[in-house]
Parts: C-alpha cells; sequence; structure tokens
C-alpha cells in the first residue's frame, strides 16, 4: 500500500485553475521524482500535501497520507503531522532558516514541539541527527548561526530540521537547485542514504531531468497542472512516448549550434559586421553607425575593419597576477585574523570574439574575478588592462571608453532588474555611456532594436520587469548587455535559474550574438554542460587560483586537476543517469 | 525592416486615470482638499471673530448658532479650528518638509558612501536624537524668541535624523541589489544611482514615515504651545485649543472634542492620501487593476 496516494487532485485559487487531475503516489522507501517547468505545479501539489496553500486556494479530489485523508484534516492534525510525519526541504538554504536562532535551536525545535522532550533530550537528538548529515558537533557545536555557515552546510541543517523526527515521507522541493554541482552531488548522496536508512519515501522536485533520473525510482512529469506522463523511470525515459518527455530530455542535453567562427567576422566594426549578418537590416545598420561614431572603434574604415593576425593583437582582456584580499575577521580590538584571499595570483587573456568559460565551485572567487575585470572591484595586486588600458583603480569618467565596451549579465533574473523602471528605461541604463546622448526618440528605437535582437517586441517597451517571465527576463537582460555593441559581455551564471527549455533558447541567444555581433564572453558557472555548449576554452579555478586551463573539449574530457574532476564527476548527465537506470530496473 | 514603435506611453492622464479607480486615494484627496480648503477660508471668513470675548457665551454647548459650542471665553470653537488648522497645518508640513529636504539626502549620501562620512553622519544623527526634542525646542525657542516660525524650525530640525535614518537603512538595503550593479556597470555615479533607483524604491518608506511625522508634528506644535513657545495668543491652533480643553473635560468636552477629531481626520486623509500615492506609482499595482 501506497504511503502518499493523490487521486484526482485539482487545485484552483481563485478562479485560476492551478492543477488537473494529478494523481500520484509515494510508497515506504521509495524515491519519486516529480519533473516539470516553472509554473507547472509541482511546488502546488507538495503544498497541498503539506495544507500550506494560500487561504483562497480550493483543492478537490482526495489525498490521503498513511490512511488520512489530508484535505479534510484540521489544522491541528496537520500541525501535528508537519514536521514529525512529513518532512519538507526547501529550495533556498540562505533563507528557509532563521538568522537569529542557532542551528541547535532550530533543530532541537521541531523534536521538542512533536515529542515534549525536554531541552537536554531535544538536543542530544538534535546533536545526533546533526552529526548524520555530515555536521559533527566537534567542528559545528549547535551553537553555531546559519550566516557561519555555506549554503552546502545550510542545506544539510535544513535536512536534518526535516529528518529529526524521521518522517515517514520526505518533500524535497528543489533541494539542489541553489547548490554547485559538487554540492549537489553530497546532498543528493545524503538524501539518498537517508531514504535507504528509515524507509523514507521521498517526493522529490526539480526541473532537472538528469538529477531526477539519477535518484528516482519512478517519475512524474507534469506540465501546466497536468500530469504528462508517469512510470518507472528507466522505462520512460528509454522510450520517451510522450512528446513533451522527449522535448524536455532534448532541452536537457541542448548544445547550441554555433556558427562557424571567421576570425574576420566579429573583429570588424559592429557597423561593418551588422549588415552582413543580419540579412541587410538597414534601419538598425542607420542606428548602430550613430552608435559606433560616437563608440571609439579601433578600425574606423569599412575596408580598415579588416585586422592583423591574431597572434600580434592585444588581447580584448588581459589580466597579470590578479590578487584580491579581503581583511580577516577582527579577533580582538587590535588583532585581525590572516586576510582571505579571495582571488589569488590569477592570470589570463581574453581575445576579441573568443568565449571562456570561468568553472568553479561556489564560493571559489569566479565572481569577485569578475567584478574586478568589470572595473567594480579593485584589485589588491596585480593589473587588469581592457584593450591595453589598464583598468583598476581608475575613476568612473576615465573608464568611460571601457565601459561602454563591456556589460554585464546576471544570474538572477528577478534581483537585475529596478521594479519600478518601465523596460525601456531599464534596457537604455548603459547609453547613459555614450558620448553624444541619444534623443528620447533615437533611445526609443535603439531600445526596440535591442529587444528586436533578443526576440522581444516593442510592444514590451513600456512593461514593467513584473511583468515579464524568467527566461523574458533574461532576455531582457541580455538586450541591456548588447545595447550598447559592447566587445565583452562578462555572464556570471546567467542560465542557472532557468528552466531546461528556457536555457536552451538562452543558451542559443548567446551562441547567435557570438556569431552575429563578435561579442567576446567570459561565462562565469558551475554548470559544466554550458560550459561545453558555448565556451571555446575553459579556465577551472579553485580556491581563488586557477588551476586548470585549455580547450573546453579537452578539459571537459581529460580533467587533470583534482578541482577539475571533482567538476566533471559531479556534473549530472542524463545520457549517463538513464544509461545507469536502465541497468538497474532492467 | 520596419519597426513599429508608435505605443502609446505611460502618460500624466494614463496615471491619473489610475488614481481615479483608487478608493482610499480619493478619500484621502478629498478630505485633505476640504481641510485645506477650510483653513484657505479662514483667511476671508469665519462665522465669528476669534479675538473678541464674548465672556456671556461662554462653554456653550454646541447648538444652532455655534455648531461646535463655545470655550471659556466665549469664542466659537468652530472659528478657532477653522484658523488653527492653518497654523497646525503649516507647522507640520513645513517640519516634516525640512525633515525631508535635509535628512533624506544625509541619509542617501551616509548609504552610498559608507565608510568614515556614514558613521560620523550617523553618529552626528544619534546626538540630535539623544537630545528630548522639547527641552531643545524649548532651547532654541528661549534663544530666538517664541513664535510659529521658531516653532517650526525646532521641530523640523527633530525631523532630520528620523528621516535620515529611514533613508538610510532603505538605501542599504537597496545598494547590494543585482541592478545597481548593473547600473553601476553601465558606468553610472553614485548620486545618479541614487537619483534613478534608490530614491524611487525607498519612497514608499519615505511616504509612509512622513504622515507619521506630521502627525507627530502636529502634536509636537501642541505641545510647544503648550508651554507657551507655539504660536501666540490669540492666534488659534489645534494643540493648543486641545490642552485649553483639558482641564474643562467634563464641563465642557466639544472643546477638546472637535480640535481632537480635527486632528484625528486630517493625519487619516493624509495616510490615505500617501498609501493612495504610493499604491499608484508603484508599477506592480498598475496594470492589474
Amino acid at each position: 500500500m501506497s504511503l502518499l496516494d493523490i487521486q484526482n487532485l485539482s487545485l484552483a485559487i481563485g478562479n485560476r485553475p492551478i492543477l488537473k487531475d494529478v494523481d500520484l503516489a509515494v510508497a515506504p522507501g521509495e524515491v519519486v521524482g516529480l519533473v516539470g517547468e516553472s509554473g507547472s505545479g509541482k511546488s502546488m501539489t507538495a503544498m497541498t500535501v503539506m495544507q500550506l496553500l494560500p487561504f483562497t486556494a480550493k483543492a478537490a479530489g482526495s489525498v490521503r497520507f498513511d490512511g488520512i485523508d489530508i484535505l479534510a484534516a484540521t489544522e491541528d492534525q496537520m500541525c501535528a503531522l508537519r514536521g514529525d510525519d512529513i518532512g519538507m526541504v526547501f529550495q533556498e538554504p540562505m533563507t528557509a532558516l532563521n538568522p537569529v536562532k542557532t542551528i541547535g535551536e532550530q533543530v532541537a525545535e521541531g523534536i521538542r514541539w512533536h515529542t515534549k522532550a525536554g531541552r537536554a533530550e531535544a538536543e542530544e537528538r538534535a546533536r545526533k541527527i546533526l552529526d548524520r548529515v555530515g555536521l559533527p558537533e566537534a567542528k559545528f557545536p549547535l551553537t553555531r548561526y546559519p550566516h557561519e555557515l555555506s549554503g552546502g552546510q545550510r542545506q544539510r541543517v535544513v535536512i536534518a530540521i526535516a529528518c529529526a523526527l524521521k518522517p515517514k515521507l520526505l518533500i524535497a522541493d528543489e533541494p539542489t537547485t541553489a547548490l554547485d554541482v559538487v554540492l549537489q552531488a553530497q546532498i543528493l548522496d545524503l538524501l539518498r542514504d537517508l531514504v535507504h536508512e528509515n524507509k523514507m519515501g521521498l517526493l522529490l522536485i526539480s526541473h532537472d531531468l538528469a538529477v531526477v533520473t539519477e535518484m528516482s525510482d519512478r517519475i512524474t512529469i507534469m506540465r501546466h497542472g497536468e500530469v504528462m506522463e508517469a512510470g518507472e523511470t528507466a522505462r520512460t525515459l528509454s522510450s520517451q512516448t510522450h512528446p513533451y518527455t522527449r522535448q524536455l530530455a532534448l532541452a536537457s542535453m541542448h548544445v547550441p549550434k554555433r556558427r562557424p567562427f571567421f576570425p574576420l567576422e566579429g573583429e570588424m566594426s559592429p557597423k561593418a559586421t551588422e549588415g552582413v549578418a543580419s540579412e541587410g537590416n538597414v534601419a538598425r545598420s542607420d542606428i548602430v553607425s550613430k552608435m559606433s561614431s560616437t563608440a571609439e572603434t579601433p578600425f574606423p574604415g569599412r575596408f580598415a575593419a579588416i585586422s592583423p593576425p591574431r597572434g600580434e593583437r592585444t588581447p580584448l582582456v588581459s589580466v597579470e597576477n590578479v590578487s584580491r584580499l579581503y581583511p580577516g575577521r577582527r579577533t580582538s580590538f587590535f588583532g585581525r585574523s590572516a586576510p582571505v584571499h579571495a582571488v589569488d595570483d590569477v592570470s589570463l587573456s581574453i581575445a576579441p570574439a573568443q568565449s571562456v568559460a570561468l568553472v568553479g565551485r561556489s564560493g571559489c572567487g569566479k565572481s569577485t574575478l569578475a567584478r574586478m575585470i568589470l572595473a567594480l572591484d579593485n584589485p589588491s595586486a596585480g593589473a587588469i588592462r581592457f584593450r591595453g588600458e589598464p583598468i583598476s583603480h581608475r575613476n568612473e569618467a576615465e573608464l568611460k571608453p571601457a565601459r561602454r565596451d563591456m556589460q554585464v549579465v546576471f544570474q538572477d533574473p528577478y534581483g537585475s532588474f529596478d521594479p519600478r523602471q518601465s523596460v525601456e528605461k531599464l534596457v537604455a541604463e548603459p547609453l547613459h555611456l555614450l558620448e553624444k546622448k541619444p534623443t528620447p526618440a533615437e533611445r526609443r528605437e535603439m531600445v526596440a532594436h535591442a529587444l528586436n535582437e533578443v526576440g522581444l517586441g516593442p510592444a514590451d517597451l513600456d512593461k514593467y520587469p513584473h511583468e515579464f517571465s524568467g527566461g523574458q527576463r533574461q532576455r531582457l537582460s541580455i538586450a541591456r548587455a548588447i545595447i550598447t555593441r559592447p566587445k565583452l559581455i562578462v555572464a556570471d551564471e546567467p542560465v542557472s535559474a532557468l528552466d531546461v527549455s528556457i536555457r536552451a533558447q538562452i543558451l542559443d541567444l548567446f551562441a547567435d550574438l557570438n556569431g552575429r555581433l563578435g561579442v567576446a564572453y567570459l561565462f562565469i558557472t558551475h554548470d559544466l554542460t554550458v560550459a561545453r555548449a558555448i565556451t571555446d576554452e575553459v579556465l577551472v579555478m579553485h580556491e581563488g587560483r586557477i588551476v586548470e586551463r585549455g580547450a573546453t573539449k579537452e578539459i571537459l574530457d581529460r580533467p587533470q586537476s583534482e578541482a577539475a574532476q571533482a567538476l566533471v564527476a559531479a556534473a549530472p548527465d542524463l545520457h549517463r543517469a538513464i544509461a545507469r537506470k536502465i541497468q538497474e530496473q532492467g | 525592416m520596419t519597426l513599429q514603435t508608435e505605443i502609446p506611453r505611460e502618460s500624466l492622464t494614463s496615471l491619473a486615470a489610475k488614481a481615479l479607480h483608487h478608493r482610499s486615494f480619493i478619500a484621502g484627496f478629498f478630505v485633505t482638499v476640504l481641510v485645506a480648503g477650510m483653513a484657505a477660508l479662514s483667511f476671508l471668513w469665519t462665522p465669528y471673530d476669534v479675538t473678541k470675548l464674548v465672556i456671556s457665551d461662554k462653554l456653550l454647548a454646541p447648538s444652532a448658532a455655534h455648531w461646535f459650542g463655545t470655550d471659556h471665553f466665549g469664542r466659537d470653537v468652530l472659528s478657532m479650528i477653522m484658523i488653527g488648522a492653518r497654523n497646525s497645518i503649516a507647522v507640520a508640513l513645513v517640519a516634516v518638509g525640512i525633515g525631508i529636504g535635509i535628512g533624506v539626502p544625509l541619509g542617501c549620501w551616509a548609504a552610498a558612501r559608507g565608510g568614515f562620512v556614514d558613521e560620523a553622519l550617523m553618529r552626528l544623527n544619534d546626538l540630535v536624537f539623544a537630545f528630548p526634542a522639547l527641552l531643545s525646542a524649548i532651547m532654541i525657542t528661549a534663544i530666538f524668541g517664541p513664535g510659529a516660525i521658531n516653532a517650526i524650525i525646532a521641530i523640523g530640525i527633530f525631523n532630520i535624523p528620523v528621516f535620515a535614518r529611514v533613508a538610510r537603512a532603505g538605501a542599504l538595503s537597496i545598494w547590494p541589489r543585482e541592478y545597481i550593479l548593473a547600473a553601476r556597470a553601465a558606468g553610472k555615479g553614485k548620486a545618479l544611482i541614487t537619483l534613478e533607483h534608490i530614491l524611487p524604491n525607498i519612497a514608499t518608506l519615505l511616504l509612509v514615515q512622513g504622515t507619521i511625522q506630521f502627525a507627530l508634528g502636529i502634536l509636537a506644535e501642541a505641545s510647544l504651545s503648550y508651554v507657551g513657545l507655539g504660536a501666540q495668543p490669540p492666534m488659534p491652533s489645534w494643540g493648543r485649543m486641545l490642552f485649553e480643553a483639558q482641564t474643562r473635560m467634563a464641563q465642557a468636552p466639544w472643546m477638546a472634542i472637535f480640535p481632537g477629531m480635527a486632528i484625528v481626520i486630517t493625519v487619516l486623509a493624509l495616510n490615505l492620501l500617501g498609501d493612495g500615492v504610493a499604491d499608484i506609482l508603484d508599477p506592480k499595482s498598475r496594470r492589474r487593476r
């Protein structure tokens, strides 16, 4: 008999239908994967089981957990179930813990509440479970606060809270999405072990098909609030009978088609490339010519655009022996502990129109390095040059020409836009860098073209960021980055917050822009599939140092350093996962 | 290829249309206009002359002749409320204006610069906070002489640190956002970023604090008037009317009730207005309505 049995579950919030006839069952000791893109109703299904729905939600159908009718249960009955028989792990370890309480208190809280145990007894049990999830007391005493732990350690605490009372069912909603691949592998291992030990049922919710495939015995694929396909993992994914399943699988393994890159192309002035690449876009090249006349184009004339051979040119970006130190924690009134080397003696160079990936685990200094390249932060030692010009320790006025030619795309499509400005103002922000300010009409036109370039329409000009989906916002972010026709775009985890199909589209867009506009990329990522998809060269960073560098394929296929090997081994891979499942399940 | 870019823009008229559909904005706006109109009317006409004492009419209950009754000197309470509105509203508005005008830039500056400037400004803030406001106001009026203007300045000075703190706290929470980083990558300086991104995003905070400080301003003016340092008699103010009514609560409750109501209604109206403005300016609420 199954532990959790959902039948014909329909859910509406207000008048909006959210779920339609969802069927799902989890047996004790079984791992069921729930896959779908954002908005497909995965989390709402989980919330229904926990009865943590918004007040206006109306559920119909049947949800039975261990013989109890959840939909008919009172709030008191649910309080007894939550955290005791049903545990839940949330996505964002940074916000799932209360920052003003110690981890010991937070783990013990549920134990004391449900078992009426005394403080000492509850702490004893908290100590045991924390030890079990890999936070032994000797190194992580109960008195630690969440901010003293890293993201992976915090997620372990969240799991400890969820599993402290040995629940019969654990619901994990995107438990590893916010973590890097190495941590992801560790956390998944931990969950798998806990399931085996306690004969727990695990409902694993994720948008990552590879992760779910690796973990689960059975899989349920959702879309628009409906179950598309459900069944044994191996069979479902190997046969891919349902078109949506195939579509998801394809998107997960998507590699954008990159146009063979002609060395000349990207190195011409934007004006010259424009008509050639995009089938004679007259209106645009008109505007671009206005821009490039103000921008400092190294090759002014149309024919002079042909540049000397690669070897003799100065690289677009060169980073020479750069270090960034952060002062250590204050240990006493006068003393400080040793400074932290966020970036330690790093050198690299990026040629025009080259696409370079900077991969490494979270906290390895990738983002700090990126900020220094963008001149948003200054190195403690070493020099960074952009087209041969040093850009560190300069004031804004001196940086203007460099700023014009480098732009940034951030990870979080929600946080990177001012919610109070219209799309037109937001995308036009870098135009501030032009010598000659465009008139409002010109500005509007330029923004419309940038939007067109990333696949959005002019109707979007007057909208506000909250009216767009995550993928569309990332397009806006790219539109903002390309509006000044930069030579370099630094993209900090640009697709890690996106659904697989959206992610495939955004990767295509990046590849397309690279071919069309000759933009050089510095891709910062912990996701090797992204690196493989669109970059020529990879730099592997570990604890502030670059430990390995070379051609992308070379490194990803035959990693030499320990750090690179760990990354490659931990990266979820759908092909491998399916093959393994088929072996297991026959 | 030509792109169609003729899209109707979000104009003032469409904002006005949105305002017309916002209930609390309309209510707040209506009452505020009413109060302001009453104050304006008092320059031209009041039912009775408040400088004339008619002792025979003292402490009359509300009636057809005196809608709000009379006080212990036989003055008409309605006329006094109308004239008092000028004083109370002017003091509170200007005091809030001083607070916002000086406090918000200081707070934003502290947040943008950080380090020593931040530290110094905030400690200066603490210094002003550390003095009891009334005591310092007495000090100021003792030096420069009593009167409505000095009362305004005194109250205004004590609004500065309040707004500086709110602005700084709000700005500090906005600065680490990625869109600020993006604006910096677009080469915008700290002043421009503050103007374009920080201020619109902390405007709601400031509006709410503004309505609170407005109510406090009216009360502060009342306390100053009570100790004889605010508006000078025979010029009435809501605050002083309340305090004069204090000892006669049992005999003539109307003397306290009506000025009290006037303060409550004005503050409530401004709160509604502030809420409404914040809502209308918030893009998220715009298209939903």
